[in-house]
């Protein structure tokens, strides 16, 4: 696709932010505003007067995502019951059961999926929320490649909470097999919400701020 | 430091990045031209032609799609001369016991409710768009749920679930899919190639201009 250029007010040299311009921006469709405006008039949005979101909320959702990370961990995401025993797996050994099975693909996209990435995912935000405004070793743009990382992979993690549902929706054999969910589904889907919540909560316009400070 | 600068350069709105808040003079993009931001190049602008009439068609497309994947069963499974299926609707519903009821009204919302909203809001926000006419009232509402519902809706990450639940109930029993799986693939792709389609700007200034 052809490429539009687009004009910048001012002379053609400096990139220059709507903040540092006094002025207020939506930060849905962006169009721009005179300070003290309160909502936009194109899209409805309503329009913060600092023109950022503050950082409380990111650092309060990620919190309570670490919090029921935890329990999610440690109580079974399945409890099966067949002829011969009854098994309770948590997610963790979920992972471990498929791998000894052979099925090593699928085993590799729940271990990724419930444990690399809610990690991943705590440290990139932490890192990013007390990075803002600084240089860092990582580059501004960096930092926002990891950020829409973060916001693009996040709801992936969900999938786990998924298989325990299709599994115990269909896996009802009278005696022969039978699987129920466990209680660490409820935590791990918290977990993963409240994760991307935090991420929604972190302004991306304030990881750019660092890259103004540089001029 | 703070440089003084109108909100309006030389007769032209600007608008900001929404990603970094640079500044750039409002475009006007011709058709099939992308519009990048020039410090983190975020595409701000991509309009394509007939847009607007075909992201319509796509969510109308997805909303039978949709349909037809709810009721129908999914997967079936049978063992030992037993034979179970279920539909979408039963995995959602597989939480309904005790106290995970709730997790059973989000996984519904998730996979269910949630894309279907999305569906509808985006069909009442272009329909009068592609008839030429006023927008309905409160469609500026409804677009802007669509787009903050984006990433909550999870139909696609859904379809990969049943995959990997296939491949850990194989050793126990034969399963095999149902219309309501192949349905549901359908509209995964169908909602990417809409995603991609839509040009959030375009829609936001014809909204604009179209109002009053
Ligand atoms: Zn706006
Ligand atoms: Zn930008």
């Amino acid at each position: 696709m052809p490429v539009y250029n687009m004009e910048i007010p001012g002379n053609d040299a400096a990139l220059i932010s709507a903040q540092r311009a006094g002025l207020v921006a939506c930060s849905h469709c962006g169009r721009v505003y005179p300070p003290g405006t309160e909502s936009c008039g194109r899209c409805g949005s309503g329009l913060d007067p600092d023109g950022r979101k503050s950082l409380q909320g990111v650092w309060a959702w990620l919190a309570a995502g670490i919090l029921v990370y935890l329990p999610a961990n440690i109580y079974p995401m399945l409890r099966t019951n067949t002829l011969l025993d009854s098994s309770e797996s948590t997610i963790v050994g979920g992972a471990i059961e498929l791998f000894h099975h052979g099925a090593y693909a699928v085993a590799a996209i729940v271990f990724v999926a419930s444990i690399l990435i809610p990690i991943g995912k705590f440290l990139a935000i932490g890192y990013l929320a007390m990075s803002l405004g600084r240089r860092s070793r990582m580059s501004v743009h960096h930092r926002h490649m990891l950020f829409e990382v973060v916001e693009f992979i996040g709801r992936w993690s969900m999938i786990d909470v998924f298989v325990v549902a299709i599994l115990s929706a269909l896996v009802h054999l009278g005696s022969v097999a039978n699987v129920n969910p466990g209680i660490a589904a409820v935590s791990f889907a918290l977990s993963v919400a409240f994760t991307m919540l935090s991420a929604q909560s972190l302004d991306p316009r304030l990881i750019w701020d660092a890259d103004e400070e540089d001029r | 430091m703070t440089t003084e600068l109108p909100a309006d350069f030389a007769g032209k709105p600007l608008i900001a990045c929404p990603t970094c808040d640079t500044l750039h003079v409002e475009p006007s993009v011709p058709t099939n031209h992308a519009a990048c931001c020039r410090r983190c190049g975020r595409v701000l602008a991509a309009p394509r032609e007939n847009a607007v009439r075909n992201v319509l068609a796509l969510a109308v497309t997805s909303t039978i799609l949709m349909t037809g994947a709810v009721f129908f069963p999914f997967i079936e499974l049978q063992a030992a001369g037993l034979h179970n299926r279920a539909s979408v609707l039963d995995a959602a519903m597989a939480f309904s016991q005790g106290i995970m009821a709730p997790l059973a009204i989000a996984v519904a919302f998730l996979i269910i409710l949630i894309p279907t909203a999305r569906l509808v809001a985006i069909i009442y926000t272009l329909l009068p768009l592609v008839q030429k006419r006023q927008p309905y009232r409160f469609a500026a509402h409804a677009f802007r749920l669509a787009e903050r519902l984006r990433p909550w809706s999870m139909a696609e990450i859904f379809v990969l679930g049943v995959a990997v639940a296939l491949v850990k109930v194989a050793g126990l029993a034969t399963v095999s899919l149902g219309p309501a799986f192949w349905a549901f693939a359908v509209l995964v792709v169908v909602n990417v190639l809409q995603d991609n389609t839509m040009c959030r700007y375009t829609i936001w200034k014809s909204l604009e201009t179209t109002r009053r």
